[in-house]
């Protein structure tokens, strides 16, 4: 297996979605290929760290507001909007 | 004498008496059950029966991945709101149109993406980088950035800056990338939902997933080389990130 046959694959493999043939193809590849781990690696890092840090959660004043539009109870305040 | 068709005190039904009036047809179990312990189906038949309780908790369960994904579309923490805000009434509106066949969180989101994609429109700015992967000659796009930064330091992951840094990477990307990469690698929906969501196909849902964490990973490389190289040559180790 070549690097660039190996990369469209990476997001499958790290997902765990690749048949278990294809993932021993691209551990082999990875076992003597540093830039390929790297990749792999830092590829991983990546969704993790925005797993991690990308929710941004509603701000609260926000989220008063929009019972108050929606004429509803927020059950966080306890109190009619 | 309790007419055994209500709660007793109307406590668990916030429209009360008027289920008998206006002949209501919800199960006891909806009724009686707190919004909170419905399942989708039970809430959205307490919803379109009137109980407050029900709207409220579906803005609850949904309304942060509505924000967060019209946040990260319109990059704008005002839009975002509106976004939001449009996403709710448009839905409690139509709730009753709503035929299930999508999951209600899926038709919510779908709501939300044409509501971000509508102002988005109104004010188009093409997004360029200088750090686009290349695309090699079969159309993948090949890393440029070979160095491993997974070992950072926890001061450089915690810090504003970072954060500031996670945030600009994502906001340039192209919408058709963003939407796919913020619904399933950061609100956690299945391919088949994100791709339900965006009317994609999941191949193209997953392509585009690919494609949007190939381009984050390079702008992630990008700013923290420099800035670990700092930290290796400072003898303290951590402290040097600018």
């Amino acid at each position: 297996m070549l690097c660039k046959e190996m990369l469209g694959s990476l997001s499958d493999y790290i997902d765990g979605d690749l048949e278990a043939q294809l993932c021993a193809e691209i551990e082999q590849h990875m076992a003597g290929c540093g830039k390929c781990r790297v990749v792999v690696d830092t590829l991983n890092k990546t969704v993790s760290l925005y797993r991690e840090h990308g929710h941004e959660p509603v701000p609260p004043e926000a989220k008063d507001r929009l019972y108050a539009v929606l004429k509803l109870d927020c059950p966080q305040s306890g109190r009619e909007s | 004498m309790a007419d055994p068709d209500y709660p007793p005190d109307g406590s668990h039904c916030s429209i009360g008496r008027i289920c008998v009036t206006i002949g209501c047809f919800l199960s006891s179990k909806e009724c009686l059950t707190s919004a909170s312990q419905l399942s989708e189906v039970e809430l959205i038949a307490a919803a379109r029966a009137g109980r407050q309780d029900a709207f409220a908790e579906i803005v609850e369960r949904y309304s942060g991945t509505v924000y967060n994904l019209a946040l990260r579309l319109m990059n704008n923490p005002q839009e975002a709101e509106d976004v939001m805000q449009e996403t709710f009434i448009s839905a409690f509106r139509a709730l009753d149109r709503f035929q299930e066949r999508s999951q209600l969180s899926t038709w919510l989101y779908r709501i939300a993406y044409n509501a971000a994609l509508m102002r988005l429109r109104k004010r188009r700015v093409p997004v360029q980088s200088l750090d686009e992967p290349r695309e090699t000659e079969d159309g993948e796009l090949m890393p440029r950035q070979l160095v491993d930064w997974t070992t950072m330091p926890d001061e450089l992951v915690l810090s504003k800056e970072f954060r500031g840094t996670l945030d600009a990477a994502l906001a340039s990307l192209p919408e058709s990338l963003r939407s796919v990469f913020v619904l399933r690698d950061i609100e956690g929906l299945s391919t088949a939902e994100t791709a339900a969501v965006l009317g994609l196909t999941e191949t193209n849902a997953k392509v585009r997933l690919h494609r949007a964490r190939l381009a984050l990973r390079e702008r992630l490389a990008t700013y923290l080389m420099p800035r670990l190289a700092d930290v290796r040559q400072t003898p303290a180790g951590v402290g040097a990130g600018r």
